[in-house]
């Protein structure tokens, strides 16, 4: 039998399972072959995983919801300085009162910083969402905007009279994520494999990813789904069908917020160094443009666009650079600003001519005989205020 | 100094920065006004007027030597001005016109992505490092009463207030200022009337950033730096600015950033005595965004009153 | 049928701006009745409709449904009260498919949250199914059982009427509001329409209808008020309605009061 027509043959539910197991398969051996063309690449796998997270987190508020937060990299700062300031000396170094009570230093295990980063960040995403909420579309976004370089500002400047942040310099000397006895800061050997540390954060960050990724296809196939896709194509009509839209919208910020904690916090044990200039708004429209671009609204879509808009510069910087000298004798542009020229590019393009991503979600429910069909998709549809 | 006097030479200050603010926050408005978009490009704008200027006068002064430094500045200025109004015909026309009808959001996710791109480009021209802005005017002090200033934020007070009257008439009195006036109130009804609507437009932004080259320029000769990020506070104070003021109003924007600069310039020098210590002046930038999240939350309409088209 | 009312509101006054909109507007809605609202365009009908449901805040009034005082002061409160809305404009979900229209309806009514979503417990499982079935059988009461997969602004007019009723009917009402409901259906569908009213009515939910085919009001409704520039101008039952000359003076013009 043709290969097309056994895949055909299968049911729906078996062939889920197969693209699972395949998908599964790929993410176990991708960060070997990575580690096999070397270390870079593997730290740019366990990158894109983060990303993932995040833009899923922020497709919660933005695809789900329709409400545009500029201002997302200030819940995945606020996970990251957590996991900082409890796991690393930062605080028992300014803090004798501290120091004395925790003599060993501020360990925080890896089972307690989940949790606590996703309840912090979502805490703020109360905190900022409660009073914004009433605000039209472009004013949303540019208070959140206002907010996460508020966020910013006082992290970088909370080194004085009192040192939290210590300012400017971040806090270094974050512990390494733990587990039981494993710390992630050596090389492992597990069956017959050396894993490296930056392989081993790959697996955890791709497997949170995992995770991730079913908690956004349970929510968006729930009531709470439905809810949040009612407010965004008509919030008169979804109040007027019971829906208590505030604390809807609120829910969406608070989980996309946690989204972004529970990153934070990996991407500091990860890095074992914060400082407020990784929270930049830039880092905000990088991971808004992995949803534009990807497919605003729909899953498989803002994860296609976290790993393409992750892994496309790594490649044009090792690709780009030795090109340019061939060419023009000397590098005209460095990768940095090749990879901002890309996000800006990527969001204009897609902005005029693929408005809802390079893969948008399909045709929801067919249409009847003789209708335009556009699809569904946040930015584009009517109520989007 | 008496505390008076460190009062009067804050309200200088704010004097000075709302001038700016002012200038540009008009541009916002205008925008805003007859194409209900927020320019996130503006700020960009801006800084590319204060590095075109930067440039020409280099280039200027490095065959003209003994040019004062006046002469240097209206040589900037003239070069920045069709540079930026060019570049903010070229944006509406390529990035923002196809999006006109689209919802709201669409435009300025594409604003975000145009902004991204002119900082790119000027880092790629200009390069990422902060340059100097030369002092073009005389930077000795003058003493006015218990207040000292330079005759460049003279200038730049003067200046502005020139084309703030200036932009007063051209709305009030010239047939373009009308048609733009009815294209803000109604698009539709003015094309009925014969008003073409593309034109206003791009007029608009034609003298939204003109406006912004000004400043920047202004801008780069206060701070006496520029680089390819100068652009994004500003243009967020200047946003601030237009929303308090009410935005499309174009007084509510003059007056909404003279406002922001004075809070700001006292807010700054008046923190460290309020806060007791605990905020110095390098919270100065989150006062504007304090009283941008205020004047959103509470009165979202501004202190003048908004003046949106009507999108019907 | 019992004899208290179940929607009782007293001296609803609105203003916007220089127009008096509402001037102590009064009515009582019967249990199980089917209620008509006219009057000329401009009267203040569907201003009457949005103080009742919460959209308007009205400057004064007071109300009571299923005897009890009854605050419309948030909108999203309203439908946990009782009352169900369609809209003169129809505001469907229209990319959401006619089934997930009415299961947005099941909201109001149902519990599960983001944790037992995301565990998928057992008790959300089976609310979800509920909700699925529900919406399913909600569509055919009202006669697009075979639409559901669609999405909802790709159905026709008509359809698209009948599914805003099927969600409204969804939050489980007591009250069912309807603006307007057979505005562009041409006699075939409002004679269906009038059918899936009655049934309505039989099926213990009451109604409340706004409309200006006057024989649709008139043949299908218990009583009828009519209101005239924000004024009742007459209660009753249709057939004194039809009669009464400051009615007929409201629609028609002074010319056409009949000689007293």
């Amino acid at each position: 039998m043709k290969p097309a027509a056994t895949l055909a043959a299968l049911s729906p539910r078996t062939r889920a399972l197969a693209a699972t197991v395949l998908i599964g398969m790929v993410l176990l051996v991708l960060p070997l072959a990575a580690g096999a063309l070397g270390a870079a690449w593997v730290r740019t796998l366990a990158f894109a995983a983060l990303y993932v997270m995040l833009a899923l987190g922020l497709n919660i508020v933005v695809g789900f919801a329709g409400l545009l937060d500029l201002g997302y990299i200030a819940f995945y700062a606020v996970g990251a300085y957590t996991f900082a300031l409890l796991a690393s000396p930062q605080l028992t170094d300014n803090f004798p009162a501290l120091a004395r009570a925790f003599p060993d230093g501020l360990h925080l295990p890896i089972w307690a910083v989940i949790p606590l980063g996703a309840s912090i960040a979502a805490g703020f995403g109360v905190l900022l969402g409660a009073p914004v909420l009433k605000l039209r579309g472009d004013y949303l976004a540019i208070v959140t905007l206002g907010f996460g370089e508020i966020i910013r500002i006082f992290l970088n400047n909370l080194n004085a009279p009192i040192n939290l942040t210590n300012g400017p310099q971040g806090i270094t000397l974050i512990d390494p994520v733990r587990i039981g006895t494993l710390s992630f800061n050596h090389p492992v050997a597990f069956l017959g494999l050396e894993l490296s540390a930056l392989q081993l954060y790959y697996y955890l960050f791709a497997a949170l990813a995992v995770l991730s990724v079913l908690m956004c296809v349970r929510l968006q196939d729930s009531r709470l789904g439905r809810a949040w896709m009612a407010i965004r194509e008509d919030e008169i009509a979804a109040k007027a069908m019971g829906i208590n839209v505030r604390n809807v919208k609120l829910l969406a910020f608070a989980l996309g917020a946690s989204f972004g904690g529970v990153s934070g916090t990996m991407f500091a044990a990860f890095q074992g160094f914060v400082s407020p200039e990784s929270f930049s708004l830039m880092e905000s429209v990088i991971v808004l443009s992995m949803i534009v671009l990807g497919g605003l609204g729909h899953i498989p879509g803002v994860i296609f666009g976290a790993v393409l808009l992750s892994v496309f510069p790594e490649v044009l910087r090792h690709g780009v650079g030795p090109l340019q000298e061939q060419l023009f004798g000397r590098t005209l542009i460095d990768a940095e600003v090749l990879r901002m020229l890309l996000y800006g590019v990527a969001l204009v393009l897609v902005m005029l001519y693929r408005p809802k991503g390079l893969w948008p979600a399909p045709q929801h429910g067919a249409p009847a005989a003789g209708s335009v069909d556009t699809g569904p998709g946040a930015v584009t549809s009517r109520s989007f205020p | 100094m008496g505390s008076f006097d460190t009062f009067l030479q804050q309200l200088f200050n704010g004097l000075v920065l709302g001038s700016l603010y002012a200038l540009i926050a008009l541009g916002y408005t205008m925008v805003y006004g007859i194409v209900n978009l927020i320019n996130f490009a503006h700020g960009d704008v801006l800084m590319v007027g204060a590095l075109t200027a930067l440039s020409a006068i280099a280039l200027v002064h490095s065959w003209f030597p003994g040019i004062p430094g006046w002469v240097l500045l209206v040589i900037g200025m003239l070069a920045a001005i069709p540079v930026c109004v060019l570049l903010s015909l070229a944006i509406e026309r390529i990035a923002y016109r196809p999006l006109r009808s689209a919802p709201r959001l669409a435009p300025l996710i594409t604003a975000i992505g145009v902004s991204i791109l002119l900082q790119t480009l000027a880092m790629i021209i200009w390069g990422r490092n902060q340059l100097t802005f030369p002092s073009l005017l005389s930077p000795d002090p003058i003493a006015i009463g218990p207040a000292t200033v330079t005759s460049t934020k003279l200038l730049v007070i003067a200046l502005s207030a020139l084309i703030m009257i200036g932009l007063l008439v051209l709305v009030q009195r010239t047939r373009l200022g009308r048609a733009m006036r009815a294209t803000a109130e109604n698009p539709r009804v003015a094309g009925l009337m014969g008003v073409d609507p593309n034109a206003v437009i791009a007029a608009t932004f034609a003298i939204g950033a003109a406006l912004a080259a000004v400043a920047g320029v202004m801008y780069a000769s206060v701070y006496s730096v520029a680089d390819f990020y100068m652009g994004f506070i500003p243009g967020l104070k200047a946003f601030t600015a237009a929303v308090l003021g009410g935005i499309g109003n174009i007084p509510g924007a003059m007056v909404g950033g003279i406002l922001l600069g004075l809070i700001e310039s006292l807010g700054a020098g008046y923190i460290d005595q309020l806060s007791g210590g605990v905020f110095g002046s390098n919270y100065q930038d989150v006062f504007a965004f304090i009283v941008l999240c205020a004047v959103l939350i509470l009165r979202p309409s501004g202190l003048l009153g908004e003046r949106v088209a009507d999108r019907a | 049928m019992s004899t208290a009312p179940l929607l009782h509101v007293d001296g609803i006054t609105k203003r916007f701006g220089g127009v008096q909109a509402l001037h102590a507007v009064q009515m009582r809605i019967g249990q199980g009745q089917i209620y008509g609202l006219i009057g000329p365009n401009g009267a203040g009908k569907t201003t009457f409709f949005n103080v009742i449901t919460g959209l308007v805040q009205p400057d004064a009034g007071r109300f009571e449904l299923d005897g009890r005082p009854y605050e419309p002061s948030s909108v999203h409160r309203v439908a946990a009260a009782g009352i169900a809305r369609t809209f003169q404009n129809i505001r469907l979900f229209a990319h959401m498919t006619a089934l997930e229209n009415v299961m947005v309806g099941r909201h109001v009514r149902t519990r599960c949250g983001p944790l037992a979503a995301v565990l998928r417990t057992r008790a959300a499982r089976r609310e979800e199914a509920e909700i699925r079935r529900r919406a399913q059988e909600l569509l055919e009461y009202v006669g697009i059982g075979r639409l559901g997969h669609l999405q909802a602004r790709t159905l026709s007019y008509g359809d698209q009427r009948r599914l805003e009723i099927a969600r409204a009917l969804a939050t489980e009402p007591k009250l069912l509001a309807l603006d307007e409901p057979a505005a562009g259906m041409n006699a075939t569908e409002k004679l269906a329409l009038r059918e899936l009213l009655e049934r309505i009515r039989e099926d213990g939910v009451t109604i409340l209808l706004i409309e200006h085919d006057v024989k649709l009001v008139m043949g299908l409704c218990d009583r009828v008020t009519v209101l005239d520039e924000g004024r009742i101008i007459k209660e009753g039952e249709p057939g004194e309605v039809q009669r009464d000359p400051a009615v007929i003076e409201a629609y028609l013009g002074p010319a056409h009061a009949p000689a007293a």
